[in-house]
């Protein structure tokens, strides 16, 4: 599904490298999870692979199914599947979120040659998405994100989604900010879109959310590099241990 | 002394090239019109009130000739059940006009109410004369003097439909004078929609008098014509709890300087005036407004908002005067612009005069860009960045667009400033 090879990726405005080698093979049907310290380019990963401006691929390929993620607009890797959900989502004043939703979907749609999501149908699909995700009909019809609790703002990004239907998605540290309750809603709406022909790269700095999302693969992620691969058990030994161990192992 | 003598040749060569009306109602006001706008002299660009506009073009004797303009939209306003009055070149189309008759209002056209209308009388040339204080508005005192053409309304009723004057613009030398007038009763209630570029160049004063519990609206859509000039004014007074709310779209237009004077005269009045325009190279746009308080709880809310691009140049001057007993006074300005690249600019003068001590004014005025976050958010989720910038700039204009009450106008305007991003993507 996603193959990254030896990704190099530096800052545009100053010279300094955050991505230093990444490597990373992400089959369909499977959760791959990156766990890492602060500062160890977890974030950058996901800006990079999103098409974020500001940095700089210095060296190293990301294909998607085959196609040069790099080379896409961010627009044009959104139509080909690949989906972010953003850690602090962005607030657009003046755009309601139904609006803001279906012209999503709707480009999309027609990036990719199919017909248009008829207003009808794109409201039945909002609705039956938005009731799982506890979001009422004031969420949708306000403004995108403006006035959210941060768990709605999560709750949000899980909405489109839901509502895009990508065939990677990556999640950036979507536990951050959320409570217990929001945590567990956020990560049955995830669960609930596992399937076979979608893979998913869930990037958490804590284990809890690996409760509630569980990983088929966990990576460390360490100064720009993955320094150690395993099964879910390997973010037991951080939450236990904390990054410090595996780092001394590896060093 | 240069500069006197200057002003007062400005003003005889244009005053010279044109012909007073005599003879009905109106001439009286007309003679003190011409004698205002010569005691005024027409302005030039070292007046201070013309500090960001320059009048030149619009003071000249004849009209800068303006191309016409091939607008392949539907017109404005096509579609709605509406008594459509039709001026071309500033001239009253009586074969293109509807009927003028319509339940609760008459309406006459300018020229040809020759007899005495008492109440028109009490009210051409007065708001613009009243309004020339404190600050001089000579191309509207000249307008008052020698109009050509326009409408009287008359509003006693609620009229079932809107009233729209649509101005079309033939003659590339055209240079139109027209004059509206209109009393709204007590406790009447009309919509006032305008639309057409008019002429090459176009001075259009309307005087609106809305009576105690009485409702004005006002939408209008100014010319897509790039080369066409225009100098506009709404001069209006407002009774105890009346509402007045009027609403510009300008797309285009090499000038355009919209002024809008208002004087709340009873309690519990309600002003709103707003205005969005987009434009791209050589446009430049001005609003400026002058609201005043005189009375007590009246509201008033200036909203504009201007997407500038390749060199656009917008200009904004308001004014909110409280006079002293002018308590409770809810006063609130804002004017914004977008600036979609760097050579484009907003220039703005925001004031403030309180008399009054239990007052709320709040004023604002801001220029910016696209918000870069919100454009990679939409662009991550498929928008593709042209859309997606069309979105966020629909998004900066909505407050001035809301401010407009009827749903239908609303999207009508909508659609009108979506298509015009469209076109003038980059």
């Amino acid at each position: 599904m996603l193959s990254i090879k030896n990704l190099h990726v530096k800052l545009e405005e100053e010279d300094k490298q955050i991505l230093k080698g990444v490597d990373l093979e992400i089959e369909a049907g499977k959760v791959h999870a990156i766990m890492g310290p602060n500062g160890s380019g977890k974030s950058t990963l996901s800006y990079v692979l999103s098409g974020k401006d500001g940095y700089e691929v210095t060296d190293g390929t990301a294909m998607l199914e085959g196609a040069d993620v790099l080379e896409m607009e961010p627009e044009e890797r959104a139509a080909a599947g690949l989906f972010l959900a953003f850690q602090y989502p962005v607030e657009i004043p003046g755009v309601g979120n139904m609006t803001f939703l279906r012209t999503a979907v709707n480009a999309q749609r027609k990036a990719r040659g199919e017909e248009e999501m008829s207003a009808a149908d794109f409201l039945k699909a909002v609705r039956a998405r938005a009731k799982e995700l506890k979001i009422d009909a004031d969420m949708l019809k306000r403004p995108v994100n403006v006035g959210f609790s941060g768990g709605e703002k999560k709750r949000n990004e899980i909405l489109q989604m839901a509502m895009l239907e990508p065939r990677m998605c990556i999640l950036d540290e979507t536990d951050s900010g959320l409570d217990v309750d929001a945590m567990k809603l956020v990560s049955e709406g995830v669960n609930a879109l596992r399937s076979e022909g979608r893979g998913f790269l869930v990037i958490t700095h804590y284990q809890r959310l690996l409760d509630h999302i569980k990983p088929d693969v966990v990576h460390i992620m360490a100064d720009g590099k993955i320094v150690k691969s395993g099964g879910p058990e390997l973010a037991l030994e951080v939450e236990n241990n904390g990054y410090g161990d595996i780092l001394a192992e590896v060093a | 002394m240069a500069d006197a003598a200057e002003k007062i040749s400005t003003t005889d060569a244009r005053l010279g090239g044109l012909s007073l009306p005599v003879g009905g109602w109106s001439e009286a006001a007309r003679k003190d019109a011409l004698a205002r706008v010569q005691a005024m002299s027409l302005p030039e660009r070292r007046d201070e009130y013309w500090k960001y506009t320059r009048p030149d073009t619009l003071t000249q004797a004849g009209a800068v000739p303006a191309a016409l303009f091939d607008n392949d939209e539907a017109p404005i306003f096509g579609d709605m059940d509406r008594l459509n009055i039709v001026f071309v070149d500033g001239v009253f189309d009586r074969q293109a006009s509807d009927d003028l008759s319509l339940e609760g209002v008459t309406i006459d056209r300018l020229a040809e109410a020759k007899t005495d209308i008492h109440w028109a009388r009490d009210l051409y040339g007065v708001l613009e004369a009243k309004g020339q204080n404190p600050v001089p508005r000579p191309l509207a005192a000249l307008n008052t003097a020698f109009a050509s053409d326009g409408v009287v309304i008359h509003v006693t009723g609620k009229p079932s439909k809107p009233i729209n004057l649509t101005y079309h613009h033939r003659s590339e030398t055209s240079d139109a004078i027209l004059h509206h007038v209109i009393r709204v009763d007590a406790g009447a209630e009309v919509t006032v929609l305008e639309s057409g570029p008019a002429a090459a160049r176009f001075n259009k004063c309307m005087e609106v008098d809305v009576a105690d519990g009485a409702t004005f609206h006002h939408v209008r859509a100014q010319g897509r014509d790039h080369e066409r000039r225009a100098a506009t004014h709404i001069f209006a007074r407002l009774g105890t709890e009346s509402v007045f709310k009027s609403f510009t779209l300008t797309a285009n237009g090499v000038l355009t300087r919209n002024e809008c004077v208002i004087e709340l005269t009873g309690d519990d009045a309600v002003a709103h005036v707003a205005g969005a325009c987009v434009g791209d190279g050589d446009f430049h746009h001005d609003d400026t407004v002058f609201i005043t308080h005189d009375a007590v709880n009246c509201e008033s809310r200036q909203v504009f908002k201007k997407v500038l691009r390749n060199g656009a140049t917008g200009v904004f001057q308001g004014k909110i005067l409280v006079k002293k007993d002018a308590q409770k006074t809810d006063g609130y300005q804002i004017s914004q612009s977008l600036l979609l690249d760097e050579d484009s600019q907003f220039l703005a003068k925001p004031e403030l005069e309180i008399y009054a001590d239990d007052v709320a004014c709040s004023h604002g005025s801001t220029s910016g860009a696209i918000d870069e976050d919100a454009l990679f958010y939409l662009r991550s989720r498929g928008v593709p960045e042209g859309p997606a910038t069309d979105l966020l700039t629909l998004a900066f204009l909505a407050e001035a667009v809301e401010e407009i009450e009827n749903e239908d106008l609303r999207d009508e305007i909508n659609d009108r400033l979506a298509a015009w991003l469209e076109r003038h993507r980059s």
